[in-house]
């Protein structure tokens, strides 16, 4: 279940259901044949899904093939599927493995040269933003030309489509584990934990995988939306 | 790290992921929030980061093409060829 998590301090959990219950009555229904609950669990993972494909097979159609043998194989699976994992995480664990097969057979095997926490480029700041050194006398590490504000951006559906696009080539730019990680976060609304386990990763890699997308694409949109002097 | 009583800019910046996260110890924490009311510069860049998550937010999720999505429902069906098909 995709549920965005409310972020910050001040933020209180929100009550989740017991994900164990939900789980068997969902494998019920998918066993006794109740489509609308298949189609309903297919429209909510499958972009997720989609996006971690892509990763492995560095193709959008065939990550849709790894994706759709992924379902099928769901289907011939579910009968003995006996809920030691979450279902979630065996249907991603299923997918790993197809999309690595299909990259494998289609000789796409991408050269995964980022490591989760490995060093990467750090604070990507447009020009005219800098910090005072360590040395100042007065104001160590301080702003030395800080932000500039942002013109106000349209609220809810209203992207421009300029803007838009700004967004999705500053996407698009970043290292793949960063991109996977922020649209998993930030666009699919993955919790933290979803996102750790469908990567393997610890929450401590997903959030400096996630503070280093963050950044870029700020870094990204900041000549765009920057308006007048400091 | 610093630990003098007032956190740099360029220390601030690197925490406003694991601020945002809820995933600071309550001393780092602190020294944030004590300083956003003193530093526009950061004020700005958090508030720069949040609208960023916020446009992220309305980027369109991903989709299996129609064809796609129809043939792994089609395949449902097929494992249970007694149900009628869902309505809509």
């Amino acid at each position: 279940m995709t549920v965005v998590e409310p972020s910050g301090p001040g933020g209180e959990p929100a009550q989740r259901p017991d994900p164990g219950a939900e789980d068997s009555e969902l494998v019920r229904r998918l066993r006794s044949g109740e489509e609308h609950a298949f189609a309903e669990l297919v429209d909510r993972w499958s972009s997720s899904m989609l996006r971690v494909a892509v990763v492995q097979t560095s193709s959008r159609a065939l990550a849709e093939e790894a994706v759709q043998d992924t379902w099928l194989a769901v289907l011939q699976g579910i009968d003995g599927f006996e809920g030691r994992s979450s279902l979630r995480t065996w249907v991603f664990r299923i997918l790993h493995y197809t999309s690595r097969a299909k990259a494998v057979r289609e000789r796409r095997v991408p050269a995964l040269t980022e490591v989760a926490g490995g060093r990467g480029p750090d604070g990507a700041w447009p020009d005219g933003e800098s910090f005072l050194s360590a040395e100042h006398p007065r104001w160590p590490g301080h702003w030395s030309q800080p932000p500039r504000a942002w013109a106000p951006v349209p609220d809810a559906a209203v992207l421009g489509t300029e803007l838009r696009s700004q967004l999705g080539a500053a996407i698009a730019s970043l290292p793949d584990r960063q991109r996977l990680v922020l649209t998993l976060r930030d666009a699919d609304g993955c919790s933290p934990d979803e996102v750790c386990d469908l990567l393997d990763i610890t929450p401590g890699n997903q959030r400096v995988l996630l503070h280093r997308a963050r950044t870029a694409v700020r870094a990204a949109l900041t000549p765009y939306l920057a308006q007048g002097p400091s | 790290m610093t630990t003098g009583p007032d956190l740099p800019c360029d220390e601030l910046v690197e925490l406003v992921t694991d601020y945002l996260e809820g995933a600071l110890d309550a001393a780092t924490q602190d020294r944030v929030e004590a300083h956003l009311p003193e530093c526009v510069g950061c004020r700005r860049y958090l508030d720069q980061i949040r609208t960023t998550v916020a446009l992220l937010a309305q980027t369109p999720r991903w989709e299996l093409s129609p064809a796609a999505r129809k043939s792994v429902l089609a395949a449902f069906r097929a494992r249970s060829p007694g149900r009628p098909p869902a309505a809509g």
